[in-house]
């Protein structure tokens, strides 16, 4: 039978290649954006997860916040993104050196 | 049986497309890896009975964000294969850094053990649809967060507005105090020209 620990480590395996995916694509700010995306995902599982086998649907209300988050956070990240884009002509983050101040 | 089948199709699924995400040569694939992983994360999510929140992810993960991503990935004209140096630089620490990572996860998730107050307890028989359950719940105990997460997508959608907008030169706007103080004895004027005369303007 499938039990709890099994889709705690699906999600933490998930959670690992969303790690992996903001190390890898340091300069590509689309791409970590989606690995953040992945993470939140992650989290989510394990909130529905444990919710499932502990009985208790608080944890699941909790991963529909968790989804508002999420929405809004890439909502503005993007907004973030397209006006750094129009200013410098390009995203790559670590020409991102005029944020000071 | 059936169960055990789909939840480790779902299971590896939403993984391999997780890692076709991060290591997809084109940002579009990315995204398009990352519609598959939210469906099979949602599929996840249905094995368990969490129907409601399954759907919201296909709705708002897959409806909304991956074609917020999409969007600005197709709009943006960026040379993506530049973006890339460095790439094979951070792998060995980065996959360092994730293999260690994942194993104290591991650790800690074969070491958990549910608290005092939950250790042995029965869970209780699901008795009425998760749909139903989950409204009460959110609409008597988590009201006031629930408002304030509605209020988290207005400020969301208003920064995003605030932030993209541009006034363009020579572009033609409603002037709205001028409109409302503009008064029909000064806009409109009788004339009764004479046969054949014409109108001076």
């Amino acid at each position: 039978m499938i039990s709890l620990a099994h889709y705690l480590t699906v999600a933490a395996i998930l959670f690992t290649i969303g790690v992996l995916g903001i190390f890898l694509n340091r300069r590509n700010v689309i791409l970590m954006l989606m690995a953040i995306e992945l993470i939140l995902l992650a989290v989510n599982i394990n909130l529905v997860a444990f919710s499932a086998y502990l009985g208790d649907l608080s944890g699941q209300v909790l991963a529909m916040f968790v989804l508002t988050v999420a929405a809004a956070e890439a909502a503005i990240g993007l907004a973030i993104l397209v006006i750094f884009f129009r200013r410098k002509g390009s995203i790559a983050v670590d020409a991102a050196t005029r944020m000071h101040g | 049986m059936i169960a055990i089948l789909a939840f480790y199709l779902f299971a590896t699924l939403t993984i391999a497309s997780a890692v076709a995400v991060i290591f997809a040569r084109n940002p579009v694939h990315s995204v398009l890896w990352l519609i598959v992983a939210f469906f099979n994360a949602a599929g996840l999510m249905l094995l368990v009975g969490a129907e409601f929140i399954a759907m919201l992810v296909v709705i708002v993960y897959v409806g909304a964000v991956a074609v917020l991503f999409l969007f600005v990935v197709m709009m943006l004209d960026v040379d993506f294969s530049q973006l890339r140096s460095g790439f094979t630089k951070n792998l060995p620490f980065g996959l360092l850094i994730a293999l260690v990572l994942l194993a104290e996860i591991i650790i800690a998730v074969s070491a958990w053990r549910a608290g005092p107050a939950l250790s042995g307890r029965e869970v209780a028989a699901v008795t009425q649809p998760n749909i139903i359950a989950l409204g009460q719940l959110l609409y008597s105990k988590y009201l006031f967060p629930f408002e304030i997460a509605g209020l988290i997508l207005l400020v969301a959608m208003v920064g995003a507005i605030v932030l993209t907008h541009r006034e363009r030169p020579g572009q033609q706007r409603q002037n709205a105090s001028r409109q409302i103080r503009r008064r029909p004895e000064d806009a409109v004027r009788n004339t009764k020209p004479g046969v054949g005369e014409g109108m001076k303007l």
